[in-house]
């Protein structure tokens, strides 16, 4: 479909739209109903995350992490405290590092499962958002039991994590990745080779590799557009070069490479990825203290650290320079859902308003992050 | 058939034609209402707990009677409704007042002169019209300047669009509707609802019922073709694009509530009543048991009928809770492309069919 | 390429860009302002280097006499190698070319630091505030940022020099 220039019409979708996952403002240019030209405008969910950072110790820093991304806080967490102990050099026990991948794949299952559900939920599909919402029911029940919180944990901390495990947490946890599994094929047949499913994703909003590595796309949004980047393999960090999973990438099985389509699958397969990776770290996971490595009193040496890693949307990178102070002179978050929703203007010209929430949708952005 | 027994008791009693046909009209007006309301009721506590057992969940379950937390949520429509008629009336500033106090009533026309055609039983039929089938169609399509007139009177972009979506989508598929329900009225050579019934009776083979869908392959195609073009035509899901509320928030209705709103909710059920009951007397058989010659008399009708209707309303909810939303052009390559071709070819088949076997 | 490697070929093709400073860490390099998009251009076209990725611009202060800087954050998708590039800005006067027509994401990085910072990038098309409101008053992650009294009527608050929020 190309642009047509006829009568244009502005439309506002949003701040408050069901379909904007968050207070985001879209100003679409239309002619009836295919569209010329998105227009996000940002800020409405701004809450000065890195002027706060500037004024708090590094300690304090990990519960704004945690508002940040909040449907994968976990994952939030883990690439801050993973960028202050590169910063510090310093070295966590091992149980500390399988806890902290446990955890951070348990939530990036839990926020895959609520990207996908609410990506059937933009094309008018109700029901598998229920179905995968009551089984992430039971990965925040699992997070409930170990630290205590259900959506924002607090949980990594620099050199060690809160709490350890409970006792039969190892148990709970394999006994619900049993019953996880045949639940994704539930899934597929439900959603995801449904012909209307299919008709609606397949083809829509093609995003070509050059385009999403010049936008700085990431994550699943990248892999669907092809191309094998996922930090978890090619920057290892904590101990992710351990474990054996497979990064998916989009094969425009039903269309085009980097459609719709594509970056919906992709996080369908990373769910199955990271239930391997939590199968092999659970049988793996040594005895040990989680509270031996943190520091007393947090002051890293001068100098600055950018570590990036694999948040469920995409790079999650902390840029911290510090002066010695045990506070941050200056704490940056690089944003995977940021630089997802740049791309967006790009690839839904042309396309219908139905389609431009399709599309919305499938970049799975969180406005806490973009905003901060 | 109703109203004509009616005035002919009345004018019995005196000589005053006028007066008996409207007393007439009222007096089998009001039922009709109550069953239009109660449908509404009733169909929204099914959908509910439909829905619900569809996703896992228990739904309503706190309304009922009975002293403590209810049961079954047996009430959640009748609280429901209470609440929409005690909202505040909102009719927004900007608005077109006339038009927008306007099409609530004209889509709740469209409806109501709908249901006063459906065949409920051998003698349950408020109107029995010799062209009813026609009828049904053409009052259906009332509707469609109701809700143009919502959309538009709003003033508001999102209103406009589903007013828009919602023309072009029933105006297309009321084609392959009407030209399905042709072979009905082909293989009967009747427009008449009851007639039409009463052509189904008896049976083929000896075990299925005579119905029209069973008759040949052509009307078996038919059925379907109509079933589905009405489900677009009552604006549900997998067509339900002119309300879609992940794209349009709420379409045409997005500034009604309250009462206005409650009325738009009426019609919706009204409607999925009548394509159903017209589905459900051209095709499959009516008021008729579907075992020849068993259970088939006098409030059995009823009963047959209704049920019929409440399966196909079933399927309908079914639908709503198991397929995403189409797109705009993919709805109308659906309805041009596919289906009014195949309608078109379907009267071709039946007509020689009738002329080999009829 | 080793990161060694990539500041020699910068240095190589544009002589006396690359600045000595003691500060930096390992994989960062310093470049003069006025190069800047030739080099940008040059890193991101030369199929030795190829950095296709940029990966996030981070604006810092580094206090009330130091410059602003901005740090650019490169990657390679082909080569798989990564540099940091750190320009320095006057702080009465903070320029440097924009990049944001050569890696596409520049562009909301930009504006964001521009929001923050109050760093000019020449050439922009669009430099906007993107996460403050337009009409907001100075740059706020500056160090010598004093907030605003109101905003529309609103009272802003107010942050203690080292006791944290009032």
């Amino acid at each position: 479909m190309g642009i047509v220039h006829g009568d244009q019409m502005i439309l506002n979708i949003g701040p408050q739209h069901p379909s904007t996952h968050g207070v985001l403002r879209l100003e679409v240019k239309t002619d009836g109903e295919i569209v010329s030209e998105v227009k996000p405008y940002l800020g409405y969910l701004h809450r000065c995350f890195e002027k706060h950072c500037e004024n708090v110790t590094y300690e304090q820093v990990v519960p704004y992490t945690d508002r940040c991304d909040y449907l994968a806080a976990m994952n939030s967490n883990f690439g801050y405290v993973v960028a202050m102990e590169e910063l510090m050099e310093i070295k966590v026990p091992e149980r500390v590092d399988y806890i902290r991948v446990i955890m951070g794949e348990l939530n990036r299952v839990a926020s895959h499962l609520l990207a996908l559900g609410v990506y059937g939920l933009d094309v008018g599909a109700f029901t598998p958002f229920l179905y995968m919402l009551r089984d992430r029911e039971r990965i925040l029940d699992m997070f409930e039991y170990t630290c205590g919180a259900r959506l924002l944990y607090n949980y990594m901390w620099v050199g060690g994590v809160s709490h350890d495990l409970p006792k039969d947490f190892v148990q709970i946890c394999l006994d619900f990745l049993d019953y996880f599994e045949p639940q994704i094929s539930e899934y597929n047949e439900l959603l995801t080779y449904n012909k209307i499913f299919i008709e609606r994703t397949a083809d829509v909003g093609v995003l070509p590799a050059d385009v999403a590595v010049s936008f700085g796309v990431t994550g699943p949004n990248l892999r669907g557009s092809g191309v094998k980047w996922d930090v978890r393999k090619d920057e290892p960090y904590s101990i992710y070069d351990r474990f054996d999973f497979d990064v998916p990438t989009g094969t425009g099985e039903f269309g085009t490479v980097g459609d719709c389509f594509d970056r919906y699958w992709v996080r369908m397969l990373e769910v199955k990825e990271s239930v391997k990776i939590l199968r092999q770290a659970l049988k793996d996971i040594p005895d040990g203290d989680v509270h031996q490595a943190i520091p007393k009193k947090i002051r890293p040496p001068k100098g600055s650290v950018y570590r990036r890693t694999e948040s469920p949307r995409g790079d999650l990178g902390y840029y911290i320079v510090s002066d010695g102070t045990p506070v941050a002179t200056r704490l940056k978050m690089r944003s995977p859902a940021f630089t997802a929703l740049s791309v967006l203007d790009e690839i839904s010209r042309g396309w219908m308003i139905s389609d431009v929430i399709a599309i919305l949708g499938s970049l799975d952005i969180v406005l806490g992050e973009i905003d901060r | 058939m109703t109203v004509d027994l009616l005035i002919d008791w009345l004018n019995t009693i005196g000589d005053f034609p006028v007066l008996a046909f409207i007393l007439a009209v009222v007096i089998s007006g009001i039922p009709l209402f109550l069953v239009m309301a109660l449908n509404a009721m009733v169909a929204v506590y099914v959908e509910r707990k439909v829905s619900a057992f569809m996703m896992d969940r228990i739904g309503p379950m706190g309304q009922g009677p009975g002293l403590h937390a209810g049961k079954w949520g047996l009430l959640q429509t009748v609280a429901d409704a209470v609440k929409l008629l005690v909202k505040e009336d909102t009719v927004p500033e900007s608005s077109d007042k006339v038009l927008f106090k306007m099409a609530p009533f004209i889509i709740f026309i469209g409806a109501f002169m709908g249901l006063a055609a459906v065949p409920f039983s051998q003698t349950l039929q408020v109107v029995d019209f010799n062209v009813g089938v026609f009828y049904i169609i053409a009052v259906g399509s009332i509707g469609v300047i109701g809700i143009v007139m919502a959309g538009w009177a709003s003033n508001n972009k999102w209103s406009l669009y589903g007013a828009m979506r919602s023309a072009a989508q029933i105006i297309s598929y009321e084609i392959p509707a009407g030209l399905s329900i042709i072979i009905p009225i082909m293989m009967a050579g009747t427009m008449n609802l009851q007639e039409l019934i009463h052509f189904q009776s008896g049976s083929v083979w000896g075990i299925l019922p005579n119905w029209i869908i069973f008759n040949n392959p052509f009307s078996f195609i038919a059925f379907f073709i109509f079933f589905i073009s009405a489900i677009a035509e009552t604006n549900r899901t997998p067509f339900d694009i002119p309300e879609a509320e992940s794209e349009l928030v709420a379409g045409w209705m997005t500034e009604y509530s309250g009462f206005r709103w409650a009325i738009f909710f009426l019609s919706e059920y009204a409607n999925m009543l009548i394509v159903s009951g017209l589905a459900v007397a051209g095709f499959l058989g009516g008021w008729q048991s579907p075992i020849p010659g068993l259970f088939d008399s006098g409030a059995w009708g009823l009963f047959w009928f209704m049920g019929k209707v409440a399966s196909l309303i079933f399927i309908m909810m079914w639908f709503r809770w198991t397929f995403p939303r189409l797109r705009v052009d993919q709805l109308m390559h659906v309805c041009w492309k596919v289906f009014i071709p195949i309608a078109m070819l379907n009267i071709f088949g039946v007509g020689i069919w009738k002329l080999i076997f009829g | 390429m080793t990161f060694a490697e990539i500041k020699a070929t910068i240095e190589k093709q544009y002589p006396g860009s690359v600045l000595e400073n003691e500060g930096l860490g390992d994989h960062q390099v310093e470049l003069k302002g006025e190069q800047w998009i030739e080099i940008a251009t040059y890193m991101k076209t030369d199929p030795t280097l190829c950095f296709d990725q940029l990966e996030c611009i981070t604006g810092v202060d580094t206090g009330e006499e130091g410059p602003l800087q901005s740090r650019y954050n490169l990657h390679s998708m082909e080569h798989r190698h990564k540099i940091e590039v750190v320009i320095c800005h006057d702080r009465k006067n903070p320029k440097v070319a924009s990049i944001e027509q050569l890696w596409r994401i520049g562009d909301w990085f930009e504006r964001e630091t521009y929001d923050m910072f109050g760093i000019v990038y020449e050439g922009h098309r669009d430099l906007r505030r993107i996460l403050c409101p337009d009409d907001w008053e100075g740059w706020p992650l500056r160090k010598d940022y004093e907030g605003q009294e109101s905003y529309h009527g609103i009272i802003v608050p107010k942050i203690k020099e080292e006791e944290g929020w009032e």
